[in-house]
């Protein structure tokens, strides 16, 4: 399998992933919280329905019609260089970790215009907190990739994948531990879940993210659930693939591809039902503590690469 | 063995310093008493390492020492005084918590710095972790300072010493038998004396918040 065809299979993955692990959450709290919730296609079929309806447009139309664009191209292409799937993908040795968060900030500044572009307060005040957590997130994640990377000698993740793949006793070291925590936080909280953002509440003070986006209706929704669906499962699958980076594919063979695509997605799943637990069981911080768990998402991942550095 | 004994010495100390670090993050104080439980274990567990590595019967005593004393005796006791008023939190510290930790993430840094000498003196697996006892003493000193609540400053003070026993552990496969017995009895001394004196701070003033205590008065 070529590597332009594994960075298609890997768009659509996400894509489709994404939107159904936002389902599998779903269930999995409303299972622990003894409902019986919606299927797990749910996500699917409601993007599928406003795809179908026309959008309406409040003022600042234009930015407004152009962010789900932004959203889903930027994160489709993160989706595309960056190896989950396996590490034969076209952008191998551009598979940059500065890259993907490039990728990933863009698509978030792209939400925040689109959040200010209506002029309304609930977007002025979504894109002011949402921006203020990212400039808080994007430190940490910046560092925990960085922590990471220092073992394998490299910022190319394809090449930390291949080196983790072929050394699998890293994964017990604790540079490594401290950092993958430290990015489960960063994913939390880029990812808009509790106990950083609710994702079920609307018209409520405390929002964030569902404060950006409520001036959004028909195809322009159903683009804007798509990307931001992409986004979680993009993140969830690098956070599962970086953790546990047994199974990633390194030639480009059939068989390794698909056992590569099959687990990805098991252990995507298994992430997500994780977090969706600790969202059950967890509340929301109020605003002005997120910067104190940011902040110490921070000091694990600079723990994690000092440890990195010294216990070697 | 010397593989598995080198993990296990790595996760403990790496436990140690985080758990410091976890310090400055937690506002209830009966969790920095668990927090600081956690970390006689971690200690515990890099003594015993050590010591089974060593094939050292004192540090294996120093071991049990510990685990007893530091992860015994001395959260029990803190953990009756902070008992007595629940719900006790740090309420606003010197230094906002973002900030202490963001100083924290600096200290480990100066850590690294300072203990790369001493890792060039003897350069072997153990002393390279020694930064993180260094670090695990500047981690403490920050919480001392920049708390108000008495029993948060004991739990720095706790922590400072820790750091200093792990540096040792690291540095030296541990001090003689006879320094640390006299070190682990001087710690469970202020800490039975401090806990007499919150006792009697409670009794007085009805509160351990040291900020009340700025000023004389008749």
């Amino acid at each position: 399998m070529s590597g332009s065809l594994l960075s298609a299979v890997q768009v659509l993955l996400v894509a489709v992933g994404g939107l159904l692990l936002t389902g599998v959450m779903a269930k999995v709290r409303a299972r622990a919280e003894g409902r019986v919730g919606a299927p797990v296609t749910q996500p699917l079929r409601e993007v599928a329905k406003w795809l179908t309806r026309e959008s309406p447009r409040a003022g600042g139309a234009s930015v407004l019609a152009a962010v789900p664009y932004v959203l889903l191209v930027t994160t489709g292409l993160a989706a595309a260089v960056v190896p989950l799937a396996g590490v034969v993908t076209a952008g191998s040795s551009g598979a940059d970790v500065l890259i993907a968060v490039f990728l990933l900030l863009t698509g978030s500044l792209a939400l925040a215009l689109g959040g200010l572009a209506t002029g309304t307060a609930f977007g002025g005040m979504g894109a002011s907190r949402a921006m203020t957590l990212s400039a808080l997130t994007e430190p940490a994640l910046l560092v925990g990739l960085a922590a990471l990377a220092v073992p394998q000698r490299s910022m190319d993740l394809a090449t930390i994948l291949r080196r983790a793949v072929a050394h699998p006793a890293g994964m017990a070291s604790p540079s490594h531990v401290l950092a993958i925590a430290s990015l489960l936080v960063v994913v939390i909280a880029e990812t808009g879940r509790l106990p950083v953002d609710n994702p079920s509440t609307h018209l409520e003070l405390t929002m964030i993210h569902e404060a950006m986006v409520l001036e959004y209706g028909g195809r322009d929704w159903a683009l804007l659930s798509l990307g931001q669906a992409m986004r979680l499962g993009l993140l969830f699958s690098l956070l599962a693939t970086l953790a546990v980076p047994w199974g990633v594919a390194t030639s480009g063979a059939a068989l390794p591809v698909l056992a590569g695509v099959v687990l990805l997605g098991a252990k995507s799943v298994v992430l997500a039902t994780g977090v969706a637990l600790i969202e059950v069981r967890s509340a929301k911080l109020r605003l002005f503590r997120v910067p104190e768990l940011l902040a110490a998402a921070f000091v694990l991942a600079i723990l994690a690469v000092v440890v990195g550095v010294v216990a070697r | 063995m010397s593989g598995l004994g080198d993990g296990l010495i790595d996760l403990a100390a790496v436990a140690v310093l985080a758990v410091a670090v976890a310090g400055l993050w937690r506002r209830d104080v009966r969790a920095l008493v668990g927090l600081l439980r956690l970390q006689g274990w971690a200690l515990a567990l890099v003594a015993a390492v050590a010591a089974v590595r060593g094939r050292d019967v004192g540090l294996g005593v120093t071991a049990a020492l510990v685990l007893v004393v530091k992860a015994g005796v001395v959260p029990v006791l803190l953990g009756r005084v902070a008992r007595r008023d629940p719900g006790a939190r740090e309420g606003a510290p010197l230094i906002n918590v973002p900030a202490s930790l963001v100083i924290a993430a600096a200290l480990v840094a100066l850590a690294v710095v300072v203990g790369a000498p001493l890792h060039a003196l003897d350069p072997t697996a153990s002393t390279a972790l020694a930064p993180l006892g260094l670090a695990t003493v500047l981690t403490g000193y920050l919480l001392l300072v920049t708390r108000r609540r008495a029993l948060s400053q004991v739990v720095g003070l706790l922590v400072i010493d820790n750091g200093i026993a792990l540096t040792t552990f690291l540095l030296t496969s541990g001090v003689p038998l006879i320094v640390e017995l006299g070190g682990t009895l001087d710690v469970l001394l202020v800490v039975v004396v401090i806990r007499a004196l919150l006792g009697t701070m409670r009794a007085r003033f009805g509160g351990i918040d040291l900020d009340g205590l700025s000023e004389l008065r008749d």
